[in-house]
Order: C-alpha cells, then sequence, then structure tokens
C-alpha cells in the first residue's frame, strides 16, 4: 500500500535504480581512490572536503538524474586531459586533443562559443516557435557547461604542474570566477528546465551567460587575465575555497531571477507571451532561484565573515565588498519579505528582481572597478 | 489613550513595513561608507572635499559613517523591530506549530485554493484507517475529528518551518549585539564616560599620556602592533577618528626576523614572523612563527599577520650638490628609515624625511599585453587563446631593479616633492643609467631622471659637467674653446660670431633645457628653417658639453678624451640628463651608497567579546533560512463524509507552484486507496 503513495509516473524505474547506483558505486571508488593514492598529501581539510562531496553529489544526482551522466562526462574528459599531459605543461601545444579540445584555455573557449550558439538557438526557438531549435539549445548548452567545468578542473591541475607550491584551486581570480559564475548560471538553468519540463525559459537566462562570456573573452583577449598566476597569501585559505563557490551560487542565481523576470515582465505585456510558460511558472522559478541564492549568498557572507576573521583579523570590517555584499543580502531579504508577508506579487516583484541584478553585478565587479578596498585579487 | 498610543507603537515598530524601511536605510547607508573612503586621515579628507564640506561632512560622521551615531540609531532599531516582531509572532506562530485545526469547518475547508471531491466505495472505518495510514506514510502527523455527519483527519507536515523563523531572526538579533560589542562602541563609552580621550598620532610611545592609555583588562579592543627586527613591543595602537590610543598589551612581542617568500614571477608568496612572546607578569615566553590566514590565540587576545613595513633600515646617502659651481659639493648622510633630518648648504635650507626602503624593487617589465594582443589578425589571438592556462615562461619577466628608497624634500615654505631613488644602474638603450623618480604629490605618477654611468661606471663625472655647464661663470671659456676647436683655421672675426652663439646657446639651455632652446627657435626663426635650426642649435650643445667633458679632464689631469660611440651616447644621455635636471625640482641628488635593511612586522591583535555570540548567531541564521526556505509545512484535510463523499484540501504556508503537484499527488493516491474503481490516466503532473 505504501508503493501507492507514489505517482505512478515517478515511480522510479529499474533502468534509473540501477544508474543511481553505479553512480554512487563511481563516486565512492573515485573518493577511495583519492585517498588511497594520494591521502599521504592532503591535511584534514582536504579529506574532510573530498569525503562530503560524495554524499552531495550522490544527493544532487539522485535528485536530478540528468546530474549523474554530466559529471561522469566531466570526470572522463578531465581524466583524459590529465593522461594525456603526462605531467608536462609543454603538452598542451603539442598533443592535438589537448590543443584543440581539452586543454583547460582551449576547453573554455569552447564552452564560449557553445554559450553563443545555444543562445541563439534558444532565441530561434522562441520566436520562430521551434521545439527542435531548443532542443538543440539546450543539449549545446549541456556541452557547454561539460567543457567548462572540464576546464575548470584542467586548469586545477594544469597550475600544479606549473610549481606544486603554485598549484591552487581555479576559483580565484576575477576570470576564474566569471566561468564560474557562467556555469552555476547554466547548471541552474538545466535544473529548472528538467523540472518545470520547458525550454522556454532559456532564451532569457541564455542572454545573461552570453554577456558573461563576452566580458570573459574580452579579458582574457585584452588583458591576458587567463594566464595562471599564482596566490598571494591572504588567499590561500580553506575558507576561500567554500566562500567563493557559495557566492557564485547565489550571483548565478539572482543573474537567472533577474532574466526570469524580464521574461516575466514582457509576458505580462503580451509580448511573446504565447510562447513563454505561464505567469505564475515564470514567477515561481523567479522565487525558487531567489530563494536559493538567498540561502547561499547567507552562506558565503558568512562564510566570508569567518575567513576574513582569519586574514584581517576581523568578521566584520565594512570593506566595501563585504558591505556590498551586505547590501545585496538586505536587498533580497526585503524581496522575500514583501513577497511572503507584504503580498507584493507580479510586475512590480519582477521589476524588483531586475533591479536587483544591478545591485549584484555592482557588488560582482563594480565594487572591483570603482571602490577600493581589501578585496583587491578581482582589480581589473 | 496611553495604553493605544504604546499598543500603536508596538504594532509599527515589529511591521513588516517599518522592517522594510528599516533594511532599505541600512542599505543607503551602508552604500554611503562605501563611496566615501573610511577613516581616512582628516587631512586627505580636507584635500578631497575643501574647506567647505569637510566639516559638514564631518559632521554627518561620514568619515566613519559605521560607527556614526545615526548608523548605529538604525542598527538599534533593527534589533529592537526584530525583536518586537518576534515577540509578536511567538504567540500565534506556536499555536500555528501545535494546532491540527480540526476544528475546520466544511464551509472553510470548501475555501481553499486546493480542494478536490469524489466519492469512497469503502466502508467508513476502513476509509478511515486508510487515510490516516497513508498520512503517516506520507510524514504527516494527524489528528482526527468524529462530527455527526461526518469525520476529518486533520494533517499537518513541516511545522519546523515556523521554527525557522525564530532561528532566522533571533540570529539577526545575537549577530548584531555581538557585532556591538566588538565594534568600537564600548571604546567611544569609555571615551565619553571615562576620563580617556585619544592623542594625536606620530608621537614617541613615552610620550603618550596617561589619558590615552588603555588598560590591560580593556575588554573589546583591535588595534595594531608594530614590531622592528629585533626589538620587542607590548603597546597596540588603535585608531580613532583622527586619534590614536594606546593599548597595553598582558605581553609583550619581540620580532627575531620578518620574512617574505617570493614565487618566481616576483610575487610574494608568504609573510611570516618569528616572534617571541614573554608574558609580563610571569616572565615566560614561548616561539611562534605566525603568517598569514593562521592567527594566534594567546591571553583571549587573537594575534594576526596583518601587514609589514620598513623598521628603520639604516642607509648611507651621498649627496651630490646640483646647484652651479665647480667642483661639484657632495656632502655624506647617514639616516634611518623614519628619520627627519635637516639638509642644508649654501644656497639652501631642507628637511630629508626618509620614509620607505625596500631591498627588492620588482617591477613587472612585461610587454603591454593590451598592445600584444590587438597585434595579429583574429585567427592567431584566437590561436593564442588555445592551450594551457600558464602563460609563456617568458611572458612573466619581472624584473629586480634593486635595493631603492623613497624620500620627500621639503623647502622652507614647507613644500615638500617626493623622490624614488635606485642604487643600481638599469641598462637603457645599451646604456647604463642610474634612475631617480620624481613627482609634486602621491597622486601622480613618477617622472624619472636618468643619470648616466661613466667609463669608471661611477656618475661623478656628469656632476661635473653639470656644474660647468651650469656655471655661468664658465659659459665663456667653455664657448671659446668651442669655437676654436671647430674651426681651427678660421679669422678672427668668424671666431667671435661663433663664440656669441654658442655661449647663447649655452645661456639658453641652462635657463630650462630643451625647452627653452625649443622656444627661442620657435619665436625667431621662420617656420621652414625650424628643422635645421634645431639640428645646429643641438650640434652646438653637443659641441659644448664636450667640450666641458675635454675641460674636466684636463682639471683631473687626465688625457683629453676621444670621441667614440660610446662616448657619444654617454654625451646625448648625459645633455638629457642635463636638460632633465633642471625641471628635477631638487637641489641636490641624493645617491644610496649603502644600506643595513631592518624589517618590522604589523600585527593586529584584538579581544573580541562578541565572536562567540556572532558566530553562534551566523549558525542560527544559516540553520534558520534554510529552514524558513526548504522546509514545507503543509496541512492535508480530508473530510469523510457519512454520505460517502470524500473532500480533500490542501493548504501551504508558502504558495509555490510544486503545492499544485503535491496536491494532485495526494488526492491522486488518495482516490486509488479510497475508491479502487479509480484509475489515473495520466500523471498529475509532468516530470
Ligand atoms: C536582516 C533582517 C532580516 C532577514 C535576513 C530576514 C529573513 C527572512 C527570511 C529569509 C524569511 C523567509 C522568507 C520566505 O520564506 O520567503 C523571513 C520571513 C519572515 N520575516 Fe524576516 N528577516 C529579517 C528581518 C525581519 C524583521 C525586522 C521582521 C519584523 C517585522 C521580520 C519578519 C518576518 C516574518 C513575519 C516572516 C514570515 C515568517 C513565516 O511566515 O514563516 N523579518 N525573514
Amino acid at each position: 500500500m505504501n508503493e501507492l503513495a507514489h505517482r505512478p509516473g515517478s515511480m522510479p524505474g529499474f533502468r534509473s535504480a540501477a544508474l543511481d547506483w553505479l553512480y554512487l558505486a563511481a563516486l565512492l571508488s573515485g573518493a577511495a581512490l583519492a585517498l588511497v593514492r594520494y591521502g599521504s598529501h592532503m591535511d584534514g581539510y582536504d579529506t574532510a572536503i573530498l569525503i562530503i562531496h560524495v554524499p552531495l553529489l550522490t544527493a544532487v544526482g539522485w535528485h536530478w538524474k540528468p546530474f549523474r551522466g554530466f559529471a561522469a562526462t566531466v570526470a572522463l574528459l578531465a581524466l583524459a586531459a590529465i593522461a594525456l599531459y603526462q605531467g608536462d605543461l609543454a603538452r598542451a601545444d603539442q598533443t592535438f586533443a589537448l590543443k584543440y579540445l581539452i586543454s583547460s584555455q582551449t576547453a573554455i573557449m569552447w564552452m564560449s562559443a557553445l554559450v553563443f550558439i545555444a543562445t541563439g538557438a534558444y532565441w530561434l526557438g522562441l520566436i520562430a516557435g521551434a521545439d527542435f531549435a531548443e532542443r538543440t539549445g539546450s543539449a549545446l548548452t549541456w556541452v557547454a557547461v561539460a567543457m567548462g567545468t572540464t576546464g575548470l578542473l584542467v586548469r586545477w591541475y594544469e597550475s600544479y604542474l606549473l610549481g606544486p607550491e603554485i598549484g591552487y584551486i581555479p576559483i580565484s581570480n576575477l576570470y576564474e570566477v566569471f566561468v564560474l559564475f557562467c556555469l552555476i548560471t547554466m547548471l541552474l538553468y538545466l535544473y529548472y528546465e528538467t523540472r518545470y519540463g520547458t525550454r522556454r525559459m532559456g532564451a532569457f537566462v541564455m542572454v545573461i551567460v552570453s554577456a558573461a562570456v563576452g566580458f570573459l573573452l574580452w579579458y582574457a583577449f585584452s588583458r591576458g587575465a587567463h594566464e595562471i598566476q599564482p596566490l598571494i597569501p591572504a588567499l590561500q585559505s580553506y575558507w576561500m575555497k567554500v566562500h567563493v563557490p557559495a557566492n557564485f551560487v547565489g550571483y548565478g542565481a539572482f543573474a537567472l531571477a533577474a532574466m526570469i523576470g524580464i521574461a516575466r515582465l514582457l509576458a505580462g505585456r503580451g509580448i511573446l507571451a504565447a510562447r513563454l510558460p505561464a505567469e505564475r511558472i515564470l514567477e515561481d522559478v523567479m522565487y525558487r532561484a531567489i530563494a536559493i541564492g538567498f540561502a547561499f549568498f547567507t552562506i558565503a557572507t558568512v562564510l566570508g565573515a569567518l575567513w576574513a576573521a582569519e586574514a584581517w583579523g576581523t568578521y566584520w570590517q565594512w570593506d566595501p565588498k563585504e558591505t556590498w555584499a551586505l547590501i545585496v543580502w538586505l536587498n533580497y531579504a526585503a524581496w522575500l519579505h514583501m513577497r511572503l508577508t507584504g503580498g507584493l506579487r507580479g510586475a512590480m516583484l519582477a521589476w524588483w528582481a531586475v533591479i536587483g541584478l544591478a545591485v549584484t553585478t555592482f557588488a560582482f565587479v563594480g565594487v572591483n572597478m570603482f571602490l577600493t578596498g581589501l578585496h583587491s585579487y578581482g582589480s581589473l | 489613550m496611553q495604553r493605544g498610543t504604546a499598543r500603536d507603537l508596538f504594532e509599527l515598530l515589529s511591521s513588516m513595513r517599518f522592517a522594510i524601511s528599516l533594511l532599505t536605510a541600512l542599505g543607503i547607508a551602508s552604500i554611503i561608507g562605501t563611496v566615501v573612503q573610511q577613516n581616512e586621515p582628516f587631512n586627505a579628507y580636507l584635500n578631497q572635499f575643501g574647506p567647505f564640506w569637510f566639516p559638514v561632512f564631518e559632521t554627518l560622521g561620514l568619515y566613519s559613517v559605521y560607527s556614526a551615531p545615526w548608523f548605529l540609531v538604525i542598527l538599534a532599531f533593527l534589533v529592537l523591530s526584530t525583536s518586537l516582531c518576534i515577540v509578536r509572532q511567538t504567540a500565534p506562530m506556536l499555536r500555528e506549530m501545535r494546532s491540527f485545526r480540526e476544528r475546520a469547518r466544511e464551509v472553510s475547508l470548501r475555501q481553499f485554493a486546493h480542494r478536490s471531491e469524489f466519492s469512497c466505495s469503502l466502508h467508513a472505518d476502513d476509509a478511515l484507517a486508510r487515510i490516516e495510514d497513508y498520512a503517516r506514510a506520507n510524514g504527516f502527523a494527524a489528528r482526527t475529528d468524529r462530527r455527526p455527519d461526518a469525520v476529518l483527519v486533520a494533517a499537518r507536515q513541516g511545522s519546523l518551518s515556523r521554527s525557522g523563523y525564530f532561528l532566522a531572526h533571533g540570529a539577526i538579533v545575537l549577530i548584531c549585539v555581538g557585532g556591538l560589542l566588538d565594534g568600537d562602541l564600548p571604546l567611544r563609552a569609555q571615551l565619553a564616560f571615562g576620563a580617556k580621550s585619544s592623542t594625536s598620532a606620530g608621537q614617541l610611545i613615552a610620550d603618550i599620556p596617561e589619558s590615552s592609555r588603555l588598560p590591560e583588562s580593556n575588554w573589546s579592543f583591535r588595534g595594531n602592533v608594530f614590531v622592528p627586527e629585533g626589538r620587542s613591543n607590548r603597546y597596540a595602537v588603535l585608531r580613532l577618528d583622527d586619534g590614536i590610543l594606546l593599548q597595553t598589551l598582558p605581553f609583550s612581542i619581540a620580532l627575531e626576523k620578518f620574512h617574505i617568500e617570493h614565487y618566481d614571477n616576483g610575487s610574494p608568496s608568504r609573510f611570516a614572523s618569528d616572534l617571541t612572546i614573554t608574558d609580563v607578569e610571569t616572565g615566560q615566553s614561548f616561539s611562534h612563527t605566525l603568517e598569514v590566514n593562521r592567527p594566534l590565540f594567546h591571553h583571549g587576545i587573537a594575534i594576526y599577520q596583518s601587514g609589514f613595513e620598513d623598521g628603520g633600515s639604516s642607509l648611507r646617502l651621498r649627496a651630490h650638490s646640483l646647484l652651479p659651481g665647480h667642483p661639484a659639493r657632495q656632502q655624506d648622510i647617514a639616516g634611518a628609515i623614519g628619520d627627519v633630518l635637516p639638509l642644508s648648504d649654501k644656497g639652501y635650507a631642507h628637511t630629508l624625511e626618509l620614509t620607505e626602503f625596500r631591498a627588492f624593487t620588482v617591477e613587472d617589465v612585461v610587454p603591454d599585453p593590451d598592445q600584444e594582443a590587438r597585434q595579429g589578425s583574429v585567427l592567431t589571438q584566437v590561436q593564442r587563446q588555445l592551450g594551457s592556462g600558464a602563460g609563456a615562461p617568458a611572458d612573466k619577466a619581472m624584473r629586480n631593479l634593486g635595493p631603492s628608497f623613497v624620500f620627500r624634500l621639503r623647502d622652507e615654505a614647507g613644500q615638500a616633492r617626493e623622490f624614488h631613488n635606485y642604487m643600481m644602474p638599469v641598462e637603457r638603450d645599451g646604456a647604463w643609467v642610474v634612475l631617480s623618480g620624481v613627482r609634486d604629490s602621491a597622486a601622480e605618477e613618477f617622472a624619472y631622471l636618468r643619470l648616466p654611468l661613466d667609463e669608471d661606471g661611477r656618475l661623478e663625472t656628469w656632476f661635473s659637467l653639470h656644474g660647468l655647464v651650469f656655471d655661468p661663470a664658465r659659459h665663456e671659456q667653455i664657448a671659446s674653446r668651442f669655437a676654436e676647436r671647430s674651426l681651427p683655421g678660421a679669422d678672427e672675426a668668424t671666431r667671435t660670431r661663433l663664440t656669441a652663439t654658442a655661449r647663447h646657446v649655452l645661456d639658453l639651455f641652462a635657463e630650462r633645457g630643451y625647452e627653452t632652446v625649443a622656444r627661442f627657435i620657435e619665436t625667431t626663426v621662420p617656420s621652414d628653417e625650424r628643422e635645421r635650426a634645431l639640428d645646429l642649435f643641438l650640434k652646438i650643445l653637443n659641441g659644448l658639453v664636450w667640450e666641458a667633458w675635454a675641460i674636466q679632464h684636463e682639471q683631473s689631469g687626465r688625457e683629453a678624451p676621444i670621441l667614440d660611440e660610446a662616448r657619444a651616447r654617454y654625451l646625448s644621455n648625459a645633455t638629457t640628463a642635463l636638460s632633465d635636471s633642471l625641471l628635477y625640482g631638487a637641489p641636490l641628488y641624493l645617491q644610496l651608497l649603502d644600506f643595513t635593511q631592518r624589517q618590522a612586522t604589523v600585527l593586529q591583535v584584538t579581544r573580541s567579546p562578541g565572536k562567540a555570540v556572532v558566530y553562534a548567531g551566523f549558525l542560527l541564521l544559516i540553520l534558520g533560512i534554510f529552514a524558513m526556505l526548504y522546509i514545507r509545512e503543509r496541512r492535508l484535510f480530508v473530510l469523510l463524509k457519512n454520505n460517502g463523499d470524500v473532500l480533500v484540501a490542501l493548504s501551504s504556508n508558502r504558495r509555490t507552484v510544486d503545492v499544485d503537484e503535491h496536491f494532485g499527488r495526494h488526492v491522486d493516491a488518495l482516490r486509488l486507496i479510497l475508491d479502487p474503481a479509480f484509475a489515473p490516466d495520466t500523471p498529475a503532473m509532468p516530470r
């Protein structure tokens, strides 16, 4: 009788369940292998972080099935790159597969190109009403995320090839976090795409990702920002490694919410309304995105405070970057309150989400450009 | 009436509208604080805002917004508002958490947005049992209410969501209160109510009055301890507005050595201080190496590596006069970084402020990537982007230019210029020169004087040339020797003419170098002949400097120099440097002969009683927010009427779309167990 509690359509098929276990087994054996082979080089933090990733990735993969395939692909590509490198950085220019496919910078370039094409495909689908184009957009976005993630993972490895004391996790400068931003925004979007069973929001979300990629390319081509530079002492911290990803879940989710907000505003005026999901669906996605963004942004800010306490001696000292994080946080706290208890709905809330992106963008890049402070790593 | 006002006030303060206004106000106030740089010396503000706005902004507290009274008032209201909000919500929330609403009447269930009706073919008791089982199996707690005409199963789940409210909002109060304890409020309170006052910076520790010293027992402070190598210190300097206070520590901190390590590319990889910490009371001591990101805790005080400075490196300097007169005057000086020394000679009386010394001056000599990137076709640019993230090794040529020091020269009128002088020569266009940067204010870039090294690798020749070329008394001699050498066989009259011309060139040059020469040509020569005239003037100038060089050789009893390529290059560099030296803005050049480096570490020491409170607040905040956002409170009502009709209704405290999905699932499942004849044809909601 208990089984009946499940909706018939949601009963996990045997194949899917088997894949779930296979996925878990792969994660477990990967972690075990890493522990056995490299455990002696890892300290307590490293080990803890490695172990925590097993349940974390399991939960994500079990809850959101397509993630399993994505994780497997990325793992294989990254391992292939490592195998091809054979510990020699110079092979990036000698081996065809590395040079044109999966060395870090090439993979990130692939991601960039795919993001643009996917954006075009989604728009074609939206305007011409072509489902096929939207399916293509969705597939390309998946490939783009896979390439980008591979790029960052391989970059991590490359940084160690430069010198064991130089190696660091590549989420430490503005270039790397922009890549991270693109990845997280796309992943969040793909999640909502499966969750709500509609690809029609992709056109909007991918615009912001394209904008980020545009910046990324400018930054790499004209400033040479893609070069791996060793970390200054203040950035050599464990807190940073959790602080930054949490922050970017926040930024990515807020950006996504704003783009959905734009879609909602257009739909409210009858533009593309026939093709876009219902207004209440758009509003729901917006709320969910802001909720998850807010939750992670809270974690990020707290971790930032803990890190600041170690690096600068105070958990809070009103440094401009910190202060702007607080402003962003207060803004979305107000947004959530207005929605929940103020009963605010519809266009107003959508406008607010769009304006929220302006505030977020300033906190993300504006502070680095216009204000001086201790977060000097990201200056343009 | 009284009562009503208090009630109204309570309503207002605990209202959502008020809370949102506070959040907005806090946001705007914070923005101000990021736009106006905080806690700078007041002089900087005076320069920035001018004499009119400076006091206005000072009164508004814009130089330390985050401890300004009005800012603290906003924070206090936020604490008050949140606390009152909690107070106000407690009773209804607890009621909500406890109640099952099993008394809900059918009419009110019919008002629910999510409701569905169908009929049940089972026996009532069997149906009830199945409903209760279903609720339990799906994570609901349920209570059953029997009525004459029906039975209601009222089930609920996720009431923990409400406790999230208490956690998160309580956390905000905790964080604000803890933060206030660690901020500079306690210090300001001591200033306001105790007999303490801040004093001006830049005094000796011994001179600081008792009224500006804080006792060891002070329970909340944050300050910097400055310890030069080989010394020790037990006082932390606390900055407040434009003044300082001295905090006595229960231990003294001695610095043995400060380490900076670099990556191959020249950027720093590690800062560390070898410290010995000695308890003042017991005399016990221990050694510790402090690093960035790895604080040390001792006696409830946290010690952090926060920076480094020069700890008074001693320098041996040679002042070369840049005033005309030959032989050039020299003066040797000994000083240490931080010293202010009188520096006077015939013609000037300056003060020398030695501000900074660097044993390594690492400079980025990477070719401007902007320029490099713009070269080449799109294809080659993309090609350049492929591959690993590691740049080509040659791209990262950071160069160590060796020791250098920074100083200010202040004239009698109090005007100061800043100089950055290097000890070692650098190669520029095939010749060795010594650099000296000069600027009028910190806002400007340094402009460089490049002094050429002579054949002995010394600067002396250039200074002799300087003395000769800029000494009006020598001009006639140089000019006539030049004329003689240029026109050996010519008649008297021609030679006199050339001498006069040469003399004129020399006089012009001695005024403001190339600048006056160029201006003279511009104003007196028709435009189509200017180029030739300039060429001629420069040739004469070169010849004159060459003559001065010959004179210098004669005077030092050496053979006359013979012009070759290296000497020609020296001549041209020397002439340029002569011209630049007229704009140098100092009557002397300071050459760094020797140094003994002494570094100092800057440590931050804090005692923060609120830290534990704030950290507890952080934890509760995160738990609370996740609970509120991700634990969904749901109430499921199943009304089983005696006539076999079933009414299912669902409510939720968050109106999200997935409530529809959940509701559809529950209805389908309930129908399936209550009415075996029913078979859903489509899944309730697409995946
Ligand atoms: C910085 C300050 C604050 C933060 C970060 C904060 C955070 C939150 C969050 C995240 C929620 C959940 C929103 C949702 O589920 O969509 C919430 C709900 C709520 N907040 Fe706040 N809040 C703050 C201040 C206040 C203040 C000052 C009040 C009092 C007026 C207040 C009253 C409420 C109420 C009544 C709820 C609804 C709780 C429920 O129905 O479960 N909050 N708050």
